[in-house]
């Protein structure tokens, strides 16, 4: 599948933003915005065109009162990268989880809910990887510590 | 797994491998749920040396982290800068001097040598070998000699800066470096006959830890762990960074998936780092390292951008977001040996324990890099 055909689907799912963007300025060839419930059909998408999720991450906009949730894809054969990003609100964080398409995505959503308290429904194991196993606390949350 | 082991009444025990083990070179522990001597489950369980240094990140100024990104995979720990100093730079749109840009090279590719090196020996002592450690360790010590007179330091190089390096290089380290690397051209066929040719070595790995193409595709691994399973995935050919393109190197790949194809990987690399480190001796200009009118307390447009670089271990990314002031409004950490660890689970299962300790050595793990 080349970047056009993926932009092309990525298009017809419903609520999505793609803009194409010069990888030499973000590092990245496309950015996709997508609506939380579309999160398994992007992931889906990329599964069929043999990307690899290389990281999910989170970001905390606390003036918007929303998280955003990243997916950081690449390709091995052409070397693209695509960001799949969607946003949640702060108080009820929740987004499926993809961990059944990608095995990869069971670690990095852990991490995710350590930093960031997002809580990725239907997730096997959702207990802190790297913070300690009592942690209740989402240390790269703005108002952490404060 | 063995037919006994799959047809006889299963009685599992449970087993903790570290986490003070010497197999885990670092804090790691695996829960290890044993059928005999087979793995029937192997659970990572890590984060011991969690520090936290995205949060970090977000506390200080650009320029007050850089001491930090040496401190995740102190092997190599050349990579973590550079990733970060680019990712940076490209947020705030610094051009790097040229004589800088290969300078940046020739000492990342010196630490991917004495990373590889200190693998090597590492691994061996893993499969119950322990002489040739000192002998790579020997080899070692001339690298970290030679960066030590350069930045420094000897492991935890902060060597990069925003738009070039700290320090230029001088001639009795341009020397040093050309020798070091004529005298490790000839130590090759002595690792090979001591090595590679061992038939307790081979039969330790040849066919031993399978991880497929597909597998790492699955779980992102990078790095060696990916090219000894047969795809040539390097990030310095799938997006250039840094003056790569004008150097002449392979990517060393291995189709056999085994341990002994990433340690083929690992050794031939040896071999590609000499290749890159002397074409760059050779073309490097004169000129300046520093680029001129970089604010000491600098603050990239709000903005958001993702660099990767090939560490010693696979894909180092960074991803920086900018709110227009001095300090980074997150910046995420993608670290390699995260995601090469993580489909140990997977691919452990069912094999002998002994084994299983040769795939998490061929895997070059660096805990605090996991850990972050």
């Amino acid at each position: 599948m080349t970047i056009l055909d993926i932009q092309t689907r990525f298009q017809a799912i419903h609520g999505a933003a793609v803009t194409e963007t010069a990888h030499s300025k973000h590092g990245v060839h496309l950015d996709v915005t997508v609506t939380p419930d579309r999160i398994p059909d992007s992931a889906r998408l990329m599964e069929e065109a043999q990307y690899t999720l290389e990281a999910i991450t989170g970001v905390d906009w606390l003036t918007e009162k929303q998280i955003e949730i990243l997916y950081d894809y690449t390709s091995y054969a052409s070397g693209t990268r695509i960001a799949v990003r969607t946003r949640v609100p702060r108080d009820n964080p929740e987004v499926a989880t993809i961990c059944t398409l990608h095995p990869g995505a069971n670690w990095h959503e852990r991490e995710t809910h350590d930093f960031f308290g997002v809580k990725f429904a239907g997730h096997p194991e959702l207990t802190p990887l790297l913070l300690p196993e009592d942690a209740d606390f989402h240390p790269l949350r703005k108002d952490y510590g404060t | 797994m063995s037919l006994e082991a799959q047809t006889i009444h299963r009685e599992t025990f449970v087993i903790n491998l570290g986490p003070q083990h010497p197999a885990t070179h670092g804090v790691l522990r695996i829960k290890l749920t044993m059928d005999g001597e087979y793995i029937y489950d192997a659970e990572p369980v890590i984060g011991y040396g969690h520090r936290m240094h995205e949060k970090m990140g977000e506390n200080r100024t650009y320029a007050k982290y850089l001491p930090n990104t040496a401190r995740m995979d102190y092997v190599a720990a050349m990579f973590n800068t550079h990733g970060y100093v680019c990712a940076v730079e490209r947020l705030a749109g610094i051009t790097v001097p040229e004589r800088a840009e290969y300078i940046r090279v020739i000492t990342a590719e010196l630490n991917r040598l004495a990373s590889h090196l200190l693998w090597a020996g590492a691994f061996l002592i893993d499969l119950g070998g322990f002489t040739p450690l000192l002998y790579t360790f020997d080899d070692r010590e001339q690298i970290l000699d030679l960066l030590e007179s350069v930045t420094g330091a000897r492991l935890t190089f902060c060597y990069y800066r925003f738009g070039g390096v700290c320090n230029d290089v001088d001639d009795e380290f341009v020397a040093g470096t050309r020798q070091f690397i004529s005298r490790l051209r000839s130590r090759m066929p002595m690792y090979h006959a001591l090595v590679t040719k061992n038939i307790i070595f081979r039969k330790r790995c040849e066919g031993i830890g399978p991880i497929t193409a597909a597998d790492c595709r699955r779980y992102g691994a990078t790095g060696p762990v990916l090219r000894g399973a047969g795809v040539a995935y390097d990030v310095r050919k799938a997006e250039p960074y840094s003056i790569y393109p004008k150097l002449d190197f392979n990517v060393p790949v291995y189709p056999e998936s085994d341990c002994m194809a990433r340690y083929l990987v690992r050794m031939d690399e040896i071999v590609e780092s000499m290749r890159i480190i002397e074409q760059a001796l050779d073309q490097m200009p004169a000129g300046p390292v520093m680029a001129e009118k970089v604010p000491k307390f600098l603050k990239p447009p709000k903005g958001e951008c993702y660099f990767n670089v090939e560490s010693a271990r696979g894909s180092f990314g960074v991803r920086a977001i900018s709110d227009g002031t001095d300090k980074a409004y997150r910046l995420k950490l993608r670290s390699p040996c995260f995601s090469n660890l993580s489909l140990f689970q997977e691919c452990s299962r069912g094999m002998l324990l002994a084994d299983a300790l040769a795939l998490l050595g061929s895997l070059d793990l660096v805990i605090p890099d996991i850990d972050r």
